[in-house]
């Protein structure tokens, strides 16, 4: 049917002779810059395909032999080797040592700070200033499981609580309320008892009934005046640091429900050599004994 | 052969010899365009705000990041893209076929219905939890199953009005749209196939496991980019652009290289998003030179973009409507040089997994689907409701101007953000440690963030400036034709 054919004024060049709706189209050729651009990614495609490996088929990898295994693995295989040496000497020193040599130092707080960055800040805050909840603030001299490098050492190899390492610290403390050790009002006189011990406002007549109950079933773990007790990781109840707040109000929750903070066995998954540049690390942090 | 011989005898008031399209539903269609862009832009908005401001998660399960961003992607490219596609298909394809839409006007109003319908079922689901964790394919089986049933019959609706075409030739429009509509047919058919279990959670397992999972939702995901967001949206040029204005395409036979180069080697570019996976090596490569090869398809319909506009430059200073489908090209441009590069194994090193990548599906999102869509609803607005004019051009420029500075701020943040935190993530000290932990490479794209949001929040200003500018011109009696709007014109009887 068509073809009314037409020459466009402005451009010069006919149309195809087709309408649609008023549209009409040039004829005009392909631009030559963009069919060769197109033939250019063509050649480039096919040259590509020879030297890299593009089709389904066993043992062919395209003439450079490239995989993409085959080059990232010596590329890993020449960082590590870089490191090694340094490495070796990390794993047979103890914490202490490596703190002691400045070369070996410099190296591992170097490492340590990134190690913790990627593992440890996303609990304990990216300066070791720990968080709300039961995260322990490692930047200062008040430990839960001492702030030597030996226990240093043992608390980031094995964890807390974790369920995947015997040797993991921490044991569990009861939930007085919960569990039905306690009243409700006996843990009122305790959490008072409790409060009096850092010197904070309490009822002294609960303080006075808590006293008993507090000697009755705390001291074992937290000492006679609630000094703490680093072998079963349990805190000074009598200084004003605390891991689950000191008001009356969560005082009067951990009595109740208890806390069991957790933290991964980090032996099971870093090199003994990250481990080491870890403690080292912690310790510098603010408060190493 | 007489012209109107299919002509729907209910056409009503055309005179004799003429009739008029189909044109309740596309009303329908319109404003749900707009609709659903101001709601999807928004929730851009909101998602970025959290991205800057986490407190703005608001601790509730369902304004979290995580369920409001597929509410975002969703809106904007299913709700958003997709009407404003089944609104122009369906106008251009009665218009440039001289026919009347398949199926009638109840065709039309199914269609609009049951594509509502998907959309709200499946925002639904996302903000409530439901997913099958499929990017850009996150409903749940039962949607799923609704949509196929919608887009069959769009498919149905869409070829059937071209067969009972009165054109001896089927315009290059409509390539696009139909090329558009049966790939994404056979895509969302086959990455979706799932296994329903659990009864009323409406949990399902996909089929596909694995690395084969990946391929397949990749293949899926790239060419939604390529065949919703790319044939379709030129589709939507191949008709607004000439008609605004006022000039031949630039050239049959590049729309016809370009057309069939651009659908063959689009559906093999899919493996670029998993360079450096568990993907077999081959199949990276392939997806690196197919898409290399897509450079000249796609720029052949930024060149018949632009260059139609030869003799007609001067009408971008009074058109503003033409100005955004111009700049809309432009965009798609620069999209689709970037795509390329980024897909080389080398520089996808670097980009993968950055904000880079946001930042370029931004440029085309925004610039390229946006804007086309603003410069097609601007064009259309007056045409479905018989105004003679808009509002306000005023307005429109306005719109354009927030727009494009929104844009400049969110591509340009997002190059120098994802820039950067690729450069932190590979950066090694002396020592041969990481410099940088993860947590140092979030906390330094924070300003990034904001200046984000900010390009969001002026790009969402110029979209509620086109919703009140269209709907003023939709009330305004001033505006009103007094004749019936022209329909065709009989073509000679041969």
């Amino acid at each position: 049917m068509p073809t009314k054919i037409e020459k466009d004024s402005v451009t010069g060049r006919e149309t195809t002779g087709h309408e649609w709706d008023g549209l009409k189209e040039l004829n005009t050729p392909l631009p030559r810059w963009w069919l060769y651009l197109f033939y250019a990614t063509i050649v480039f495609a096919v040259v590509w395909m020879i030297l890299y490996p593009a089709l389904p088929v066993t043992g062919l990898h395209g003439v450079t032999g490239w995989t993409a295994r085959g080059a990232i693995g010596p590329e890993l295989e020449a960082e590590r080797a870089k490191q090694e040496p340094m490495l070796a000497r990390l794993r047979a020193a103890t914490p202490a040592a490596i703190a002691a040599d400045p070369e070996l130092r410099n190296f591992a707080l170097a490492g340590g700070r990134i190690a913790f960055a990627n593992n440890c800040a996303a609990c304990h805050g990216a300066g070791g200033q720990g968080a709300a909840g039961g995260f322990p603030t490692l930047a200062d001299d008040d430990w839960l499981y001492g702030g030597s490098f030996e226990d240093i050492h043992f608390t980031i190899t094995h964890g807390v609580r974790n369920g995947e390492d015997p040797e993991a610290r921490g044991i569990a403390m009861p939930r007085f309320l919960a569990d039905g050790i306690l009243k409700p009002d006996q843990v009122g006189d305790v959490t008072d008892y409790v409060l009096s011990l850092s010197g904070q406002a309490a009822d002294a007549a609960a303080a006075g009934r808590g006293e008993a109950l507090f000697a009755e079933n705390c001291v074992a773990c937290h000492g006679e005046k609630g000094e703490g007790n680093r072998e079963m990781g349990a805190p000074r109840l009598s200084d004003q640091v605390w891991l689950y707040g000191g008001d009356r109000a969560s005082v009067l929750r951990s009595v109740s429900f208890a806390h069991a903070g957790v933290m991964p066995a980090w032996g099971k998954r870093l090199d003994p050599a990250i481990i080491n540049m870890l403690t080292v690390y912690v310790h510098a942090l603010g408060g190493g004994e | 052969m007489a012209v109107a011989a299919h002509a729907d005898p209910t056409a009503g008031d055309a005179p004799a010899g003429e009739f008029t399209i189909i044109e309740a539903p596309l009303r329908a269609f319109a404003v749900a365009t707009i609709f659903w862009g101001v709601v999807g832009f928004l929730m851009g908005v909101v998602i970025a705000s959290q991205l800057t401001w986490p407190l703005l998660n608001l601790d509730l399960e369902w304004t979290t990041f995580g369920r409001l961003r597929p509410v975002h992607t969703s809106a904007v490219i299913f709700a958003f893209g997709g009407n404003a596609l089944l609104c122009t298909s369906l106008y251009v394809v009665q218009r440039t076929c001289r026919a009347r839409l398949f199926g009638g006007e109840d065709m039309g109003w199914f269609l609009f219905w049951g594509y509502q319908f998907f959309i709200v079922a499946a925002a639904l689901g996302y903000v409530l939890g439901v997913t099958q964790s499929k990017e850009y394919a996150e409903p749940e089986w039962y949607v799923d199953l609704w949509l196929t049933v919608v887009w069959v019959a769009y498919l149905v609706a869409f070829g059937g009005t071209i067969l009972r075409r009165q054109e001896p030739h089927i315009y290059v429009a409509n390539w696009f749209y139909l090329a558009f509509i049966i790939t994404i047919a056979m895509l969302h058919i086959v990455n979706n196939l799932a296994l329903p279990v659990g009864g009323g959670t409406g949990k399902s397992y996909v089929v596909w496991t694995g690395v084969q999972d990946a391929m397949i939702q990749w293949w899926y995901g790239h060419n939604a980019v390529g065949f919703f967001l790319t044939a379709g949206f030129l589709g939507m040029m191949y008709y607004f652009i000439p008609k605004q204005a006022d000039r031949p395409v630039y050239s049959y036979r590049l729309s016809i290289i370009h057309f069939w180069s651009l659908i063959f080697l689009y559906i093999w570019a899919g493996p670029h998003h998993l360079h450096y996976t568990a993907l077999p090596d081959w199949t990276q490569t392939l997806g690196m030179v197919f898409s290399v090869m897509l450079w000249m398809p796609s720029w052949g319909g930024m060149i018949n973009g632009l260059m139609t506009l030869s003799g007609a430059w001067d009408k971008l200073r009074t058109n503003p409507a033409l100005r955004f489908s111009v700049t809309a090209v432009g965009f798609y441009a620069m999209a689709t040089f970037e795509g390329p590069v980024m897909s080389i194994k080398a520089v996808n090193s670097l980009s993968h997994y950055t904000d880079w990548t946001i930042g370029h599906v931004h440029s085309g999102a925004l610039g390229w689907n946006g804007f086309i869509t603003f410069g097609a609803m601007y064009y259309l607005f007056p045409k479905l409701w018989k105004k003679a004019g808009l509002y306000s051009e005023k307005l429109v420029s306005w719109h354009f101007w927030l727009a494009t500075l929104g844009i400049v701020l969110y591509i340009t943040s997002m190059w120098v953000s994802g820039i950067m935190q690729g450069l932190m993530w590979r950066a090694y000290d002396e020592l041969g440690f990481l410099q940088y932990s993860f947590v140092e490479t979030v906390a330094a794209m924070h300003p990034y963030y904001a200046i984000r949001m900010l390009g969001g929040l002026l790009y969402l200003t110029g979209a509620l400036l086109m919703a009140y500018n269209l709907w003023m011109t939709v009330r305004s009696t001033a505006l009103a034709e007094t004749a019936p709007q022209p329909a065709f014109a009989p073509a000679p009887a041969e």
